[in-house]
């Protein structure tokens, strides 16, 4: 071995250990786990046994499954319509590009947990908007805002929004504004090349996050808990159920597979559309 | 066009900042309701004289101070290693572990340390968080320190082997300095990412080592509390000071 591989490997093997013992060696647990039967006392037991990935297609389940997939699916066009002309404003915008892109990285950072309690805040019934509402008279009972799916959508768009405009924002950074003039001379109005050379040059980043928003909200699960009261389970609230008030950690494993395959397929999707960052 | 982009933006901005601005608005309202009764800073008052929280707060620095240390470390090891050769399996699990939902990392860490506490005689606690933060941080910090890496001109280190260091000693005396500033940062966002974290936390998290968000999530599903939103106005203010300094440190780079 060369000093120059041997210092490579060196450097390496620190992560490479700490990844293996609590990444890979956790989710080889999960998998085996996810084939074994629930113990009487909480745990697993042999017998081995598919059950568990049966039971996942069971109307009550698989609606879980399809609502999660269907709000993530809301989530993710809300924040794409939303982020896109955020996005183009910060590209235009030129010499203020930084600072206007950190207001978008701040609340990024910040706590999710925190800006989740601020929609609280606002949303509950002797909240803000609806004691606004009601001193203007404009309801004189309380608009039941919080608990519900709407919030769950509201909360898990708040949340992501900076995911989709720093992608989108790389993408649209990078357009030659050459080719905006070029349309303009041949006659093109700015909405007509908007949505025929902005946006389909802009779709590698549309779908970079499209990716970065769904895979976080499929598996959501303190968005639903806080916003979405007892009423919405999603899969991230079942998975955690079934690890702990349920303790049926084999059906609770499969689960979790089922989310880590989703998971993989969309890392899969976006190594298509993006270049690598590592 | 022209001027609905602009608008636009303020709204969009209006949205991402001005609920946690009216949290720090009512956080020095003098009533527990939410009417304005007034400036005061009795809310703050009852959360230093709150234990739980201060206690929980203090388990959160000590955890994230440990945890950041260590990823940044490993992180910046393991960013020069891929920056020389690609690894496809570290790089696989590094995108694993930013994609992996948190509720299933933290189940799957809960199973592993259930697992190996059979045949070690040791309990969730500190120790159990602090390596699951290093663990969900590393890829954090790969990320940033690598992206510097790619300005850097490997040429420099060759010039510093030709004047007859060694490999380390090119990397400690060339390379390492002038990945400084993104270490920094790099340490900065895992540092966020550790204080921040709650779903996997509150699963590997024995008795002894309640961290704040922990508590702020227990005072959260009871309902809307002024003292959260003290809590919640010095996190982010905390936090937010932090950011800035990182993204200006990432920049200046």
């Amino acid at each position: 071995m060369t000093p120059a591989n041997r210092l490579r490997a060196l450097f390496l093997t620190p992560a490479a250990a700490v990844m293996l013992a609590t990444l890979g060696v956790p989710l080889a647990i999960v998998a085996t786990y996810s084939f074994l039967s629930r113990g009487a006392y909480g745990g697993v037991e042999i017998p081995w046994t598919q059950e568990n990935y049966t039971r996942l297609l069971d109307p009550l389940y698989g609606g879980i499954f399809l609502r999660s997939a269907w709000i993530s699916l809301l989530a993710t066009v809300g924040c794409l319509v939303l982020a896109f002309p955020l996005a183009l404003f910060i590209a235009r915008s030129g010499a203020r590009k930084n600072l206007y892109l950190a207001l978008v990285i701040l609340p990024f950072w910040t706590s999710f947990l925190i800006r989740l309690y601020a929609w609280m805040f606002l949303l509950r019934d002797t909240g803000l908007i609806n004691t606004a509402l009601e001193a203007l008279g404009v309801i004189h009972a309380p608009l039941p805002m919080l608990y519900n799916e709407g919030a769950v959508l509201l909360g898990l768009i708040y949340g992501y929004l900076p995911f989709a405009v720093l992608p989108l924002y790389a993408t649209l950074e990078r357009q030659d504004p050459a080719l905006l003039d070029a349309a303009a001379d041949l006659g093109a109005t700015p909405v007509h090349a908007l949505f025929r050379i902005t946006i389909p040059l802009s779709m590698p980043g549309i779908w970079a996050a499209a990716i970065l928003v769904f895979v976080p909200c499929v598996g959501t699960y303190i968005v639903s808990d806080l916003l979405g009261g007892s009423k919405t389970v999603l899969i991230g609230n079942l998975v955690q159920n079934q690890f702990t008030s349920s303790r049926d950690w084999p059906f609770g494993a499969a689960a979790s597979l089922v989310l880590i395959g989703a998971a993989i397929g969309m890392l899969l999707l976006m190594r298509k559309s993006r270049e690598e960052l590592l | 066009m022209k001027r609905a982009l602009p608008l636009y933006a303020l709204g969009a901005y209006l949205f991402l900042h001005l609920p946690l601005a009216i949290l720090a608005i009512f956080s020095v309202n003098a009533s527990r309701f939410t009417i304005w009764e007034g400036f005061s800073l009795k809310w703050y008052r009852a959360m230093f004289a709150d234990r739980d929280l201060l206690e929980s707060a203090a388990n959160s620095l000590l955890i994230a101070v440990a945890a950041t240390i260590l990823a940044t470390i490993i992180g910046t090891l393991a960013a020069y290693a891929l920056w020389k050769k690609a690894s496809p399996w570290l790089a696989g699990s590094l995108y694993l572990s930013l994609v992996t939902p948190e509720i299933v990392t933290g189940i799957s860490l809960l199973a592993f340390f259930q697992w190996i506490f059979r045949y070690l005689h040791l309990r969730l606690g500190m120790h159990t968080v602090i390596l699951a933060h290093v663990s969900f941080s590393i890829a954090y910090v790969v990320l940033v320190v690598i992206a510097r890496l790619r300005s850097f001109d490997p040429a420099l280190e060759e010039a510093a082997l030709d004047l007859g260091e060694t490999e380390f000693g090119a990397f400690y005396r060339v390379t390492l300095p002038y990945l400084a500033p993104a270490i920094a940062a790099a340490a900065m966002l895992a540092f966020t990412v550790s204080i921040d974290d709650y779903v996997i936390t509150s699963l590997v998290a024995g008795v002894d080592s309640r961290t704040l968000p922990m508590v702020i999530y227990a005072m959260a599903r009871r309902g809307v509390n002024p003292v959260l939103n003290a809590v919640s106005t010095v996190v982010v203010a905390g936090l937010g000071a932090l950011i800035l300094i990182s993204e200006r440190l990432r920049r200046t780079a």
